[in-house]
């Protein structure tokens, strides 16, 4: 799962997700400052950086749940910067927010089947989710609320994977999960990916994204600091980026997607 | 004697009362609008029924057919238009709406229909006749809107456990910002939602025109009182609690015009005020439903 060697990107074809010089305001704080990347088919990008850097707010305006001040987000060479939320799911921008968001009132089945009431075509079913997830069907008529913080995020998943989504975008996956539950979420990533999704996702876990990426990104501030596989940056690089130290080596390991 | 009379009559019209309340609220529950013109909705409605009977010569009785689907096409629309541009500005914004909706629709209907009452169906055996139990006497009119209301009720239950939109409305009640990930209008969900809260307003008001007279200012000043009273009895947000809640309702008034025929209504929101004060959650609080 980790990124090529060599520290090259694959580029392949059309980026699937595109963000243009984007900048939203928070009111009167600017929480994204002219940001830009791509995502291109089949890649692990992970957005990195403390809290209050801008990514939720990043994935957000995304998915379509806030609108940028200026730039453009474009969805397999669509600008869908226009688009609510809703569209822009049904067209495969699929999402797990942060802090999981289940219907608390509704079973766990029942939040798969919201999950899969707008549905594009593909492999995810409600039955292949049980199969991959096997301690949920015994459950499955449980509520929501009832379960605990790791399961309610594996069912989250699982509701955003039944959209058959092209590109999932998780926020905070790790949040206020034990490690080892942690551990286990992320192990899952390649079965998600054996079904050739692309996933975009944000995590303050930086040794976690690390492992899974092949591509990070790094914020602070609402600003790109650091772009590169994690191949090519040094934990320095990481570190200093991170929290915005001087002499932070501004986007030299991969500045091919970090200027449009 | 005359208690248990009182008691069955009570629990009977507290059937009319469900039917009131379940629309009021399901509109709370999803969309978070409490809606003041619910009375005078439900008063259209009657008007409604009559127009229709009138014109079309249909059965008194049928008239739901037409009446039920105008009423949940109106409440789609007004959904869509006005309530959901007022929920996109504040809570406070919806009651203004609605409240300005009331002013305006009891104002309509005193300028078209005059201050005169009218009922729905007074010829009737349905409405004037009635059988009885031992010494007791129960029209068939009060056990015929009781069992309407159950089966809207369970109609109900079985629409938002078991059916698509039923389940998409529950998930927008819960997170709006959630069902929108996956796909789902809540803007349209919203609508949806309304038009079954009114195709129940409308039932309510032909029902109400059949058991009592229905004037222009009624929706305000007993239908919607009712409702709330209803709903605040029995639980904010849940459906059984509103049939509860109206038959509470329905035998404390009894119960009050049996001690002095002044006192129904006051009896009425003196276990209403009780309620308030004691377990403001209602009887039944917020369960899986609605």
């Amino acid at each position: 799962m980790s990124g090529p060697p060599n520290g090259e990107r694959p580029e392949r074809g059309t980026p699937l997700v595109e963000v243009h010089d984007l900048v939203v305001h928070h009111g009167q704080l600017r929480a994204l400052d002219g940001i830009s990347f791509r995502v291109f088919p089949g890649e692990v990008y992970a957005i990195i950086g403390a809290n209050g850097a801008g990514k939720s707010t990043l994935l957000r305006t995304i998915a379509g749940l806030h609108s940028p001040t200026s730039g453009s987000v474009l969805f397999d060479g669509t600008d869908v910067t226009g688009l609510r939320p809703e569209r822009r799911a049904r067209q495969g921008i699929a999402m797990v927010p942060e802090g999981r968001r289940l219907f608390g009132s509704l079973s766990v089945e029942e939040n798969l089947q919201v999950g899969a009431a707008f549905a594009r075509e593909g492999p995810w079913t409600i039955e292949r989710v049980y199969e991959t997830f096997d301690w949920m069907r015994a459950r499955r008529n449980q509520s929501a609320a009832q379960l605990s913080g790791g399961e309610q995020q594996t069912v989250a998943i699982g509701r955003a994977l039944l959209a058959n989504p092209r590109v999932l975008l998780l926020d905070e996956l790790s949040l206020g999960l034990a490690p080892v539950v942690v551990q286990r979420i992320y192990g899952m990533l390649p079965q998600i990916l054996a079904a050739g999704l692309t996933v975009l996702l944000v995590e303050q876990d930086v040794s976690q994204a690390l492992r899974v990426a092949s591509h990070i990104h790094c914020l602070l501030e609402g600003r790109t600091t650091l772009e590169g596989t994690p191949a090519s940056v040094s934990a320095d690089q990481v570190e200093a980026a991170y929290f915005g130290l001087a002499g932070a080596a501004p986007s030299s390991a991969a500045p091919e997607g970090s200027e449009p | 004697m005359s208690w248990v009379n009182a008691i069955i009559q009570g629990v009977l019209v507290g059937g009319l009362y469900a039917l009131f309340a379940c629309g009021l609220s399901l509109m709370f529950g999803v969309m978070k609008v409490v809606n003041l013109a619910h009375g005078d909705l439900a008063v259209v409605a009657g008007y409604v029924a009559i127009g229709v009977i009138t014109v079309t010569h249909i059965p008194v009785l049928w008239s739901f057919l037409i009446v039920v689907p105008v009423m949940a096409v109106l409440g789609y629309v007004l959904q869509r238009t006005i309530l959901q541009g007022a929920l996109d500005r504040s809570v406070l914004a919806t009651l203004m709406v609605t409240f300005g909706l009331s002013v305006v629709i009891e104002n309509g209907l005193l300028q078209f229909f005059t201050a005169n009452t009218r009922g729905i169906g007074t010829g009737l055996a349905l409405v004037t006749g009635s059988f009885s139990i031992g010494q007791i006497q129960i029209g068939y009119l009060p056990v015929a809107i009781f069992v309407t209301a159950v089966v809207v009720l369970l109609g109900l239950q079985y629409f938002l456990s078991a059916t698509r939109y039923g389940r998409l409305i529950r998930a927008v009640a819960d997170d709006k910002e959630a069902a929108q990930l996956a796909g789902a209008d809540y803007r349209h969900v919203f609508g949806i939602a309304a038009a079954v809260a009114f195709g129940t307003v409308a039932l309510g008001g032909i029902a109400y025109g059949m058991y009592a007279q229905l004037a222009p200012t009624t929706g305000t000043d007993t239908i919607l009182l009712f409702a709330f009273a209803a709903v605040v009895i029995g639980g904010l947000g849940s459906l059984w609690g509103t049939l509860l809640g109206g038959v509470v309702l329905g035998v404390a008034q009894q119960i009050g015009a049996q001690i002095s025929i002044s006192d129904e209504t006051l009896a009425g929101f003196i276990v209403f005020l009780a309620v308030l004060a004691l377990r403001p959650q209602g009887l039944i609080s917020r369960g899986a439903q609605s």
